[in-house]
């Protein structure tokens, strides 16, 4: 999550960086003096020049504003300069003090419009009303319903007709419409308004934004038929526009009879997916009629084409009826659909989905987010379909569950069938069910501890007689001898008893002869003994004023072995005394020469800061994964190490090429502590971090919201300067007029320049996006 | 004898396998110890006084007859000045009101219902006027867990007793009201609650003082004259005053509460049937075969339940009137704002429609009144009319409550209820609260809180509030290890009931310990109240919280949407956030919210912007249990917002980790080392190499042997899906990107 906020951060980062470039690179605004100015006008060039007195305060904005448009104007060949009205040098476009506010537009040195600065308020009006009026033939203004069907009515059987309402003049929407009405002004008819009246009179809902509209009048030859009508659905822009119009134009259904693979139309260049309609000659005409209305549904979000299978060289799968494809070099996806809404619903959540997938580009996740990489749930799930023994077992209910359990002795398992931890668990628990049917009967009733009642019975006990087929599961017997009054130090030790219950079998003896036995082993009352069972050994502990907590712990270390073998199992409790480890790795069993070794060190206290320990490669193989993380290259077993694993985790590595005997080790040992010896490696310290990323659906959700929000459509301007703009544009009638030509000129002249921009920023785009 | 619980009982509070009496060693991963596994078995037990201290007042069920009939003698007041005492009083013997005195008797507190009917649910007894319930009874759902079985089980309240589920009381599907009324008597039988029937309560008022619990007291007042004092006032009287739209000739509209049943008393006439809600549609449904027709005259348009999944709008099983409507019969709707029209009857006894600004055009005989077809002669009621229904509602009686407790109206968008905050505590008096139907301004159109099925839900959390306030219990929680975070979540949202009914109103909270190795889940919190979890619950929220919702998706639905459309549900998991039916959803916040956070959240918001959120991806049966498509983007959304890895490993995994890597996975932490390792069977470990992520380190020694290579110059060591952690250290990672 971190790291993808992160990366756009970056990302955000190297755009303002290629802007302040872009910037310093564009032409800047010439600055000329008026006389000068007039000397480089040429014959049918546009031009807009701002006079204005030096640099007075508050023209600043305007002007960086038209540095802005300087770059886009000149793309449609209109030069633009800043005059500046020096006192030797009078203008009549220098005006009077107050007027000094005014920009002009020219052609060749006939003066076409001016504009006070006002209306110019940014770079997108200034592009918007120099083209509006450069194209005041081409783009036709309009406020009444009854402009529009005149329009339309004129056109029918002739050419069709780019209908769009923006909310006022001089907004990027505005902008938009101006800059492909310079390009296709010639082909279609451009219609504008700023009615909202109108655009409702046609029938459309929900005005909030700016809307575009082509009407395709030329295919209407019976002059009564209305324009069919193409709402374009996404936000007005230059390059949506370019996009849609290129839809408009291109063919409403190509029939094909070639690999669909191999198809390409307009609309794969623009980003839509293509649709083949699957035809074949018994069904032509229905399917025919079928895709056409298909293609009028999808005019605008896809090609559609007739795919007539018959002539067809390349196989495709029978049942399919729609072949879909994507985008150029993916593979098309064959489907059966049977209803045709599904073909658009298929088309339009495509689209949307392209939306949302363009926006994740920049983040890190790959498809390996949706990899299980928990060992446990992907073990359980490969596993899914063993059937497990339950029968062994009784299922309970919430109903049946406390009847059953106050019925019987019971061991109760909780698990959950989606929890893979429970349900690995579970299969322990069965192998346990199976092997508790044979011996429930004995183990199940021993309490905890076990009430001896006589001398011979605690004699049986410590020898491991009692409890003979349990004492594979113990090598100690705990035994417990109080005096009959010592009523509190039973209670500690009962419950210490208790608390172990399930690890070790403690029993008890407080008759009135304990005496007997306190004096064979050597013990003061109250005593803990522990009979050892494989040394033969019974030891006697003082437990006087032992709290319940240090008698678990004394019962707990009895257990710990001087140098036991290592595993799986046994290795948190050696860990728990947070000594470093010695390890002797050794694969099989352990040589004699070396345990006898460790033993005698051990029993001279030379280890008693270590923990010495070894491990049989055999019983734990995955032993031979701890020595790849400590050596490059393992050398030949047996091994020793010490391991620091507490503090500062360097691991350490009795040299190989010496003999394992007391001398050596202990020599190693202290140069080990003096710091003298050094480390084959240290442990990796690194934090435990989230595998992968998660999705980041908080930035789905804003970025959705967010484009729903410019939808809407920008702030619009106020209802005065619209106003104002109309009137302008009637007094500048005439001035235009006289020279259509010119202005057809510039635009043949810029057209292929404007297009091959459109194409580069659209291909721009579609990375970005 | 081994005995397994069935899977998704909800008896344990823990998702994790608990082994109770275990004598296994080393086998149980995390297993809990007996004592807290008997105490999640174990049903409630009474705190303190509980039920023995106030038998000699209530007596068994045989005095409560006594009682009833002598109220006055047992709360007759020592002294005339003192009042008889009672920490809580409730108002309404409903399902809200017994579900609330259910919770105070469990937990020993000192109440009192007050009742005016003779029995318990009193509405019942009347209403629906057709005797049919709206609210399902399904009685079969194929899982025996009992918190999922009340997600379709709308009428029960909640207790501990199993008999008391009303699938014991009916086998109908949308059950009769008369059910719902023996149910409610056994409710408060059994459960022995201390209702005072025959009491109606005429007037409350406020008395200050500072000893009291919220500096004042409730100064109720009986038919009688007889006062009581309470501490705290809890309202579960429901919605019990029929709404009326005054509008000249109004008085000619039969009401739905008198109107007759008997089809027979319709046969051949034609009927205008004012309003279009529930109780407007069962009006017609009972009579559709028998009229000329029926038409349904209504301010706004229709609501169906289906497109706005608000259970109070029209349900189907009451809408066969807008079946014969397009199906172009004689029956059919109509919008208009009743407060424009009129009624006029004519010398025949019938009715026609007109409007009311005709009326007041000068002085005029009754028979010369302008009708709209006068000037319009297609006007749609044109045809008189033999009965004008009126089904509009009710609203909330206002009228028993003292200025001073300042209980008003909840605004404009829900006049029939009283305003009251997100904790249902009136916004006018401290102490004051209001249950049940009542209550649902707080969520009106939105969740079912003015139904049983959701307000069983939002009454606990009344009391465990009060709880907190009055007697220091915090708000219930279990503790887990973080671990545990994945699990608890996943068992929650695919069992709890209080979420899934009152959804966006009720959520589960996760409040982190420090450095967040272990959590705190409480349930069903008021989700509007999340700012001030601190003070209502008891608890710490210093350290980052989750909050687990559920949720429609925003633009699903509504009363003009098509809820039908093609591919109105999503599959894949990067597609969750756009889920339109009800799906799980997390929040995750660093910080708890302000009360502004939460005030001035975003639109369509139901809590303020999270740090991080998930959606699990909507599920067409509402399991969310898929090891892939559902838990494993849940555990990757919580590990990067707790910075953490939340994989579960084996205990051989742990024993590498514990030997080669200075600090250890929480799982291996929390219980490998802790000698709860979980130990995997063989075919566990083979699936796990197959699969990669786990190696076959026997196998490694065997191929080393005999081909005498090296370890490392051939190993898998670096598969990508083997269980390390990141090989880089993740700042250096960070910095990549």
């Amino acid at each position: 999550m971190m790291s993808s906020c992160l990366s756009v951060c970056r990302v955000g980062i190297s755009f303002v960086m290629m802007n302040i470039f872009y910037k310093s690179a564009v032409d800047s605004l010439p600055e000329l003096s008026p006389q000068k100015y007039f000397s480089t006008l040429q014959p049918a060039k546009a031009s807009l020049a701002y006079f204005c007195q030096a640099d007075s305060p508050g023209t600043s904005v305007f002007l960086e504003e038209l540095n802005e448009a300087v770059k886009p104007l000149q793309d449609y060949g209109i030069s633009v300069a800043k005059v500046n009205c020096v006192k030797e040098e009078t203008s009549r476009y220098c005006g009077k003090e107050k007027d000094l506010m005014k920009a002009y537009l020219f052609r060749g040195n006939i003066l076409l419009r001016e504009f006070p600065t006002d209306t110019l308020f940014d770079a997108n009006a200034i592009v918007a009303h120099v083209l509006f009026a450069l194209l005041f033939n081409e783009v036709k203004y309009i406020t009444t319903l009854e402009d529009l069907q005149n329009v339309e009515n004129a056109l029918k059987g002739k050419a069709n007709v780019v209908f769009s309402y923006v909310r006022a003049i001089g907004t990027p929407e505005h902008r938009a419409v101006m800059e492909a009405a310079f390009v296709y002004g010639n082909t279609h008819q451009f219609v504008l308004t700023t009615e909202i009246a109108l655009l409702e009179s046609i029938g459309t809902e929900d005005i909030e934004y700016a809307h575009l509209y082509f009407f395709h009048c030329k295919a209407v030859l019976d002059l009564t038929q209305q324009c069919r009508r193409t709402l374009m659905e996404r936000p007005l822009t230059t390059l949506n526009i370019h996009r849609f119009i290129k839809t408009m134009e291109a063919p409403l259904l190509t029939e094909v009879a070639e690999d669909p693979q191999q198809v390409s139309t307009v609309h794969l260049q623009l980003g839509l997916p293509l649709v083949f309609i699957v035809s074949q000659q018994a069904t032509y005409e229905a399917d025919r009629g079928t895709a056409e209305w298909v293609a009028w549904r999808l005019l605008g979000k896809a090609g559609v084409l007739l795919l007539l299978r018959d002539s067809l060289e390349v196989d495709i799968p029978q049942h399919a009826n729609v072949v879909f494809k994507r985008e150029e070099g993916v593979p098309v996806e064959f489907l059966v659909l049977h209803d045709i809404d599904l073909i658009i619903s298929r088309v339009e959540n495509n689209m949307h989905i392209e939306e949302v997938r363009e926006d994740e580009d920049n983040d890190v996740e790959g498809p390996d987010i949706d990899i299980q990489d928990d060992e446990v749930a992907e073990t359980i799930y490969r596993d899914r379909k063993r059937q497990l023994p339950l029968e062994l077992t009784v299922e309970l209910t919430e109903e049946t569950f406390n009847a059953t359990v106050m019925a019987s002795d019971s061991i109760v398992l909780f698990y959950a069938g989606w929890q893979a931890v429970s349900m690995a668990f579970l299969q322990s628990y069965i192998d346990v069910a199976i092997k508790l049917k044979v011996i429930y009967s004995s183990s199940n009733r021993i309490s905890c501890p076990v009430n001896i009642t006589s001398v011979q019975e605690a004699e049986e006990y410590l020898s491991g007689e009692l409890y003979k087929d349990l004492i594979s599961y113990s090598s100690v017997s705990v035994l417990g001898l109080f005096s009959p009054t010592m009523t509190s130090a039973k209670k500690d030790f009962t419950e210490a008893g208790n608390y172990l219950k399930g690890c070790v079998i403690t029993g008890i003896y407080s008759e009135e002869d304990v005496l007997i036995l306190s004096n064979k082993y050597a013990a003061t009352l109250p005593a803990l003994l522990l009979a050892r069972h494989k040394e033969g050994k019974t030891e006697s502990i003082p437990l006087a004023n032992t709290h319940v907590q240090d008698i678990v712990q004394i019962i707990t270390n009895a257990f710990l072995e001087t140098f036991p073998e290592i595993t799986v199992e046994n290795l948190p409790i050696y860990l728990r005394l947070q000594k470093p480890l010695l390890i002797l790795f050794s694969d099989g069993s352990i040589i004699p020469r070396y345990k006898k070794t460790i033993l005698t060190l051990v029993k001279e206290k030379h280890l008693d800061s270590l923990t010495p320990c070894w491990l049989n490669l055999k019983n734990t193989p995955v032993g031979r994964g701890i020595l790849q993380a400590y050596f490059d290259a393992v050398p030949p077993l047996p091994l020793l190490v010490v391991v620091n694993l507490h503090s500062g985790g360097q691991v350490f590595a009795f040299p190989s090429d010496q003999d394992v005997t007391e001398q050596n080790l202990l020599l190693w040992l202290k140069k080990l502590e003096a710091g003298l010896e050094s480390h084959i490696t240290i442990l990796p310290a690194q934090e435990w971090k989230p595998p992968f990323p998660a999705y980041d659906f908080l930035s789905m959700m804003e970025a959705a919201a967010s484009r729903r929000s410019t939808r809407e459509g920008p702030e619009c301007v106020k209802e005065t300067d619209v106003q104002e703009s109309h009137e302008e544009q009637h007094e500048d009638k005439p001035a235009i007029r006289d020279e259509p030509t010119e202005t057809l000129r510039i635009k043949h002249w810029n057209r292929s320049n404007w297009f091959k921009e459109a194409e580069k920023s659209f291909r721009h785009d579609n990375k970005e996006l | 004898m081994l005995i397994l619980a069935a899977p998704q009982v909800a008896v344990s509070a823990q998702a994790s396998p608990c082994l109770f009496l275990g004598p296994i060693p080393h086998a149980s991963p995390r297993a809990s110890r007996g004592s807290s596994v008997v105490q999640g078995l174990t049903p409630l037990v009474c705190r303190r006084m509980g039920l023995s201290a106030a038998a000699p007042l209530w007596g068994p069920p045989g005095l409560l007859l006594t009682i009833a009939l002598h109220p006055a003698l047992s709360l007759r007041p020592a002294k005339a000045s003192a009042p008889p005492h009672r920490d809580y009083c409730v108002l309404g013997a409903g399902p809200a009101g017994l579900q609330m005195a259910y919770f105070l008797q469990r937990a020993g507190r000192d109440y009192v219902v007050f009742e005016r009917a003779p029995g318990p649910g009193s509405f019942f007894t009347r209403y629906p006027r057709h005797r049919k319930l709206i609210s399902i009874n399904k009685r079969y759902t194929g899982k025996v867990n009992a918190e999922f079985n009340l997600r379709h089980d709308w009428n029960s309240l909640l207790s501990h007793d199993p008999r008391l589920l009303f699938r014991h009381y009916s086998h109908a599907y949308f059950p009769d009201a008369g059910d719902m009324v023996r149910y409610l008597r056994d409710f408060a039988d059994r459960l022995q609650l201390h209702v005072l029937y025959n009491t109606t309560i005429a007037h409350v008022t406020l008395l200050k003082d500072r000893q009291a619990w919220n500096g004042h007291y409730f100064i109720l007042t009986d038919q009688k004259d007889l006062a009581y004092q309470c501490s705290v006032l809890l309202v579960a009287t429901g919605l019990s005053v029929p709404n009326q739209v005054d509008f000249p000739g109004s008085e000619y509209a039969e009401g739905y509460e008198s109107v007759s049943v008997d089809p027979k008393d319709f046969v051949g006439q034609n009927v205008l049937i004012l309003g279009r809600g529930n109780s407007a549609f069962e009006t017609a449904e009972n009579i559709l075969g028998v009229t000329n027709f029926i038409h349904m005259l209504s301010r706004s348009r229709v609501r169906l339940s289906w497109a706005t999944h608000y259970v109070g709008d029209l349900r189907a099983i009451n809408n066969g009137l807008l079946d014969t409507y397009q199906l172009k019969s004689l029956d059919g709707l109509l919008e208009s704002d009743l407060t424009n029209l009129a009624i006029v009857k004519d010398r025949e006894g019938r009715f026609h429609v007109t409007l009311k600004f005709f009326l007041e055009e000068a002085n005029q005989s009754a028979d010369a009144i302008t009708l709209p077809q006068d000037d319009n002669d297609n006007f749609a009621m044109r045809e008189a009319y033999d009965r004008v229904i009126r089904c509009l509602g009710w609203n909330f009686d206002f009228s028993i409550f003292n200025k001073s407790l300042r209980l008003s109206s909840g605004g404009e968008f829900s006049k029939k209820y009283p305003l009251v905050r997100a904790s249902y505590e009136s916004k006018g008096s401290r102490g004051l609260f209001v249950l049940g139907t009542a209550s649902h301004s707080v969520d009106y159109r939105k969740s079912a809180g003015g139904f049983i099925h959701g307000f069983r839900y939002t009454v606990r959390a009344v009391h465990r509030l009060l709880e907190h306030r009055h007697h220091g219990i915090t708000w219930p929680a279990t503790e887990h290890p973080i671990t545990q975070l994945t699990s608890s979540i996943v068992r929650r949202v695919n069992e709890a009931s209080g979420l899934y009914q009152m959804f966006s109103v009720l959520a589960d909270v996760v409040l982190l310990k420090e450095n967040a190795a272990a959590f705190e889940y409480l349930e069903e919190f008021p989700m509007q109240m999340l700012a001030q979890l601190e003070t209502i619950t008891g608890r710490n929220a210093r350290h980052g919280l989750f909050v687990i919702n559920m949720e429609y998706g925003r633009n699903f639905s509504g009363p003009d949407k098509d809820v039908f459309f093609y591919d109105r549900s999503v599959g894949h998991t990067e597609d969750a956030w756009r889920s339109n039916f009800l799906h799980p959803v997390i929040y995750y916040y660093r910080h708890l919210p302000t009360e502004q956070e939460v005030r001035f959240r975003p639109a369509d918001w139901p809590l303020p912007r999270p740090t991080a959120i998930h959606h699990i991806v909507e599920d067409f049966l509402t399991d969310w249990t898929a090891p892939v498509g559902h838990i494993l983007p849940l555990r990757r959304f919580l590990e990067n917002c707790l910075d953490t890895d939340l994989r579960s490993f084996y205990a051989e995994s742990c024993f590498l980790f514990a030997l080669t890597r200075q600090k250890q996975p929480p799982f291996c932490q929390q219980g490998y080392l802790r000698m709860q390792g979980l130990v995997g069977t063989e075919n566990l470990r083979q699936h796990g190499v197959e699969s990669g992520l786990l190696r076959d380190y026997a196998a490694v020694g065997k191929r080393q042997e005999d081909s005498s290579r090296r370890p490392g110059d051939h190993e898998p060591a670096g598969h990508p899906l083997a269980p390390e952690p990141p090989v880089q250290p993740p700042d250096s990672n960070k910095e990549e990107l």
